[in-house]
């Protein structure tokens, strides 16, 4: 390994472990812009963490280590997914199956955190496990459909190849825009925001993810937001990857990349300000179309 | 040498009940001896296996046989060895198990018959695996499908016991029905009764009928959708360590001999492979979905035995494309990650059935309505089954990821493949396995929860003790293995070469797949959680305890919390259109309801929709033929005469 490759791993993990909350502030401001409001500053979503990880905390009597397990395999595995995906053209853990590694790791963190949600006993947190349990078993042919396109198209299972290899035929464009928008819908849907679930809700029947964490508080509560803002970048992430070219070189990649982040969370912010949440029931409708949109990215190639 | 090696296991595991027959029913004598031999037994089979893997000897031993057409042929190649070693491992630990389960002092009429009946199954199992005859085989998967009636029968004064077992009865008859037809067309074709099937022409009606009857008669045992039928019954029903050795080993005696009788097919036709590829893919999906509508927790269990026998199918059938379509990266990936999750979901699903055993021991109940909170009644129980959960969920870092990991590697291969349309088949296969794999999550956050997490909702789940250390001994060696295959896959890698070595394929599996990267990946994954728990831990000391915060509910009870049902109900309510759930839900009026119950299930849908209806309008449709069965002897001799002489005209 020489000292470039390792500079480019050290800058990797610092922007997965530091840019994250950012896009959450970005997310704020734009719904902020949309109702005629200033606004948090963009900062503020760090502020809160700092000062989420300083209080103490109550644990339920009901609750168990499953409890605390919760959202530490949650960040756990957000942050080795992240370290699968190329930031500066190059990731620091890539080998041929990666993508599958890349699913599964959300997939073990979702795990937990459903148990965690049982742990306290709660009909509330129940709901929401349920919930999740579900909606995220639709969400994941959506993800594999999309990587099966791109593996086909990089003749590679490794998301450094998939997400960098960048020569597509010009008639593949047509699927990938399709995959785009399939993994843009599985974005919303795993991250727990509008149309699927409103971050911003705590109490009410309709929620999912939220309402999953309802007993976590002060630092177990800052760990699992961190997680999640770790997973929201993550995913962008992905989906802007499969539309940036290979520009050759890492900090040109790192910009346009982080440029595209931000954009994503600009999208989001819009989304956010101009759809309102979906009824429950059609929530899996949605999902369902997203696992045919990528289907059709498959078909697609077939020509 | 290890041909007689696994004899004896087989003999010593076949003979290892019958001292007990003869000592006291008040005794502790007969069933020491029983697992001692057992497991001396055990470790003769596991040490036949390696002895195979490190030193093949590819003749085998051979003795002349009065039998016609039999021969006492053994052979332990890789391939056998792959199974023969999982027989015995398992066999020893639900043997010790059992001590503790199924203790003769508390089981003083059917302890010594079930512990005969365990040891013949073992040994049946192993017979079938080491036969180089077809008649030797025969005679082994006979023995094992008697002995494993028995065993399932063990309390048969229950009404629902004899079902399971009429039920497991008539299927493996009508399973072997297709092994005689196999083997005599197998014999007409090679002229051998070696069930070699090299220089059988694939393509010609002889060849598809061997393919088909294959698939019927060993898809019949190994419980692939739809023939899966008398699988959660028989799972159900069984004492537990019986379960686990049914799940974890027996019905993989179906793959084992599908991939011996295919081994010798070298240029299958396409569709052969996406048969079987589709067949293991709806077998996955529905299995899970089945599974997931279950309260019981051992039919939970059972359907899940039903997706993994998919999944492995899906990998079988890969090969077969592969070969089909001279891919021999996708044989290689196909088969390796088939056989890996056989070694996998015999870890895991023994781990798991042995779980649930504790837990019925503990409390006396299999309903996971009726359970909760058990995590800090039964710790050592609630890790080994969280282990086994996430292991056969196929998440990182345990076993199950890898071998899933092995066949999504070759499905994504087919996938990427530019020679014909082929591809096409086998991408829709991946998702397919990403929902299994997603679905699976589901099913066991909904079990490990209701069983294990939140607040006890019977007296017997809130009074329940730990499995005593004979029960909790082999789950600790299953987990320990289900860890290790984890996080180094590099270390079985041998083995399965070996195995593919059955197939012809040379390529070792270190060259194509990144199995020094999974354990990487591994570590970090697992320094990465003890870093973050390390830092929460160390910021959370001395954090006060409340009840749970219930949105501001003042008196919550155990019976508010979310039971497995109501957890699966909008799963359920997605794949009703294959469960065909049966629901009686009470209407709600007014403002102030009358007390109401609800009751919701979901029965076998094959057996109940499609099985028995037509089962019942055949047997209408022959009730005119009535008169032929007169019921005594005189009149069905004279009809065995009259045939014979019938055809001694015709011939």
């Amino acid at each position: 390994m020489n000292l470039h490759t390792l500079l480019l791993d050290v800058v990797h993990v610092a922007v997965l472990l530091l840019v994250p909350p950012f896009l959450l502030g970005v997310i704020n401001k734009t719904k902020a812009a949309f109702a005629g409001r200033v606004g948090p500053p963009y900062l503020q979503p760090y502020y809160d963490l700092v000062k989420l990880w300083r209080k103490g905390s109550v644990f339920s009597t009901s609750t168990s280590w499953v409890f605390k397990a919760g959202p530490v395999v949650g960040f756990a595995t957000a942050v080795l997914a992240g370290l699968l995906l190329p930031v500066a053209g190059h990731a620091p853990l890539s080998f041929e199956g990666d993508a599958i590694l890349f699913a599964y790791l959300f997939a073990l963190g979702r795990f937990f955190t459903v148990a965690a949600a049982l742990d306290t006993g709660s009909a509330f947190e129940g709901m929401g496990s349920a919930r999740e349990a579900t909606f995220s078993s639709l969400a994941e042919p959506a993800l594999f459909f999309g990587l099966l396109v791109l593996g086909r198209l990089a003749r590679s299972l490794s998301l450094e190849v998939m997400l960098t290899g960048g020569h597509w035929p010009p008639r593949s464009a047509a699927s990938l825009v399709l995959v785009m928008a399939a993994l843009f819908i599985v974005l919303l849907a795993e991250n727990s925001r509008i149309p699927f679930d409103d971050p911003n809700t705590h109490l009410e029947l309709t929620m999912i993810h939220e309402v999953m964490v309802l007993d976590h508080g002060g630092p177990a509560l800052g760990t699992i937001l961190y997680g999640a803002s770790l997973k929201l970048f993550i995913f962008a992430a992905l989906v802007v990857g499969i539309a940036l070219p290979d520009l050759g070189n890492p900090w040109m990649s790192l910009g346009a990349l982080l440029t595209g982040v931000l954009a994503v969370a600009v999208a989001i912010g819009v989304v956010e300000s101009l759809m309102a949440r979906l009824r429950l029931v059609h929530v899996p409708s949605l999902l369902i179309a997203a696992c045919l949109l990528s289907g059709f990215g498959i078909v697609l190639l077939a020509r | 040498m290890s041909e007689v090696l696994a004899v004896c296991a087989c003999a010593l595991a076949a003979l290892s009940g019958l001292p007990g027959l003869f000592s006291s029913r008040n005794g502790r004598a007969g069933e020491r001896m029983a697992c001692s031999l057992i497991a001396v037994a055990g470790i003769a089979g596991v040490s036949a296996a390696v002895l195979a893997f490190v030193a093949p000897s590819p003749e085998g031993i051979s003795q002349r046989w009065a039998v016609p057409g039999g021969a006492l042929q053994v052979r332990v190649d890789g391939l056998s060895a792959m199974f023969l070693g999982q027989i015995f491992f398992i066999s020893i630990l639900g043997a010790i198990y059992g001590l503790g389960y199924w203790p003769q002092a508390a089981h003083r009429e059917n302890g010594r018959k079930l512990r005969l009946f365990y040891g013949l199954l073992t040994a049946g199992i192993g017979l079938l695996i080491i036969a180089g005859n077809s008649v030797l085989f025969l005679v082994g998967w006979e023995v094992m499908a008697l002995a494993a009636f028995l065993t399932v029968t063990t309390e048969d004064e229950k009404p629902e016991v004899r079902q399971a077992g009429y039920l497991y009865l008539c299927t493996t008859r009508a399973g072997t029905l297709c092994l005689f037809a196999l083997f005599a067309l197998l014999f007409g074709a090679t002229g051998r009764m070696d069930f070699d099937t090299h220089g059988v022409d694939a393509r010609g009606p002889v060849g598809t009928a061997i393919f088909l009857l294959a698939l019927s008669g060993f898809g019949l045992k190994a419980g692939l959708m739809p023939l899966h039928i008398w699988l959660p019954p028989a799972h159900a029903s069984a004492p537990t360590h019986v379960s686990a050795l049914m799940s974890g080993v027996l019905i993989k005696t179906g793959i084992y001999a599908l991939a011996r009788v295919a081994a010798g097919f070298e240029h299958p036709p396409l569709w052969w492979g996406g048969m079987l590829l589709s067949l293991g893919t709806a077998s996955a999906v529905l299995g899970v979905a089945f599974a997931i509508g279950q309260h019981d927790v051992k039919r939970l269990l059972a359907y899940h035995s039903v997706e993994n026998i998919g999944i492995m199918c899906m990998g079988l059938g890969l090969a077969l494309i592969g070969r089909a379509s001279g891919h021999p990266d996708l044989v290689l990936l196909g088969l390796a990650g088939a056989l890996l999750h056989v070694w996998n979901h015999g870890l895991f699903k023994a781990l798991l059935f042995l779980g649930a055993g504790s837990v019925i021991h503990g409390t006396g109940t299999r309903e996971m309505d009726r359970l909760g909170g058990l995590l800090k009644r039964m710790p050592g129980t609630a890790l080994l089954f969280l282990v086994g959960a996430v292991a056969i969920c196929g998440l990182p870092p345990l076993n199950g990821f890898v071998s899933e990991l092995l066949v999504y590697l070759g499905l994504y291969r087919g996938a990427a493949a530019r020679d014909g349309r082929w591809w096409i088949a086998t991408s829709f296969a991946a998702p397919a396995l990403a929902l299994v794999g997603a679905l699976a999550l589901a099913c066991f956050a909904k079990a490990f929860g209701a069983i294990f997490l939140g607040e006890p909702r019977s007296e017997d789940a809130d009074l329940a003790h730990e499995a005593p250390r004979t029960m909790l001994g082999p789950m600790i060696a299953l987990a320990a293995c289900c860890v290790l295959i984890g996080l180094a896959p590099a270390l079985v890698a041998p083995a399965l070469d070996s195995a593919a070595a059955a197939w012809g394929v040379s390529t070792p599996l270190t060259a194509a797949a990144p199995l020094g990267k999974i354990t990487l990946a591994a570590v970090l994954l697992l320094a990465a959680l003890g870093f973050t728990a390390a830092a929460l831990v160390s910021r959370i000391r001395g954090s006060r305890a409340a009840p749970t915060w219930d949105c501001g509910y003042a008196a919550p009870t155990a019976r508010m919390q979310y039971t497995s049902s109501s957890f699966a109900q909008m799963l359920v309510g997605l794949f009703a259109f294959a469960l065909r759930p049966r629901e009686q839900a009470p209407r709600l009026m007014g403002p102030f309801p009358a007390a109401a119950t609800y009751h919701g299930e979901v029965p076998d849908a094959v057996l109940d929709r499609i099985l028995l209806p037509f089962v019942r309008a055949t047997a209408n449709a022959f009730e005119s033929l009535r008169f032929i069965q007169r019921g005594n002897v005189q009149a069905y001799l004279g009809y065995i005469l009259l045939t014979l002489v019938l055809l001694l005209v015709w011939k």
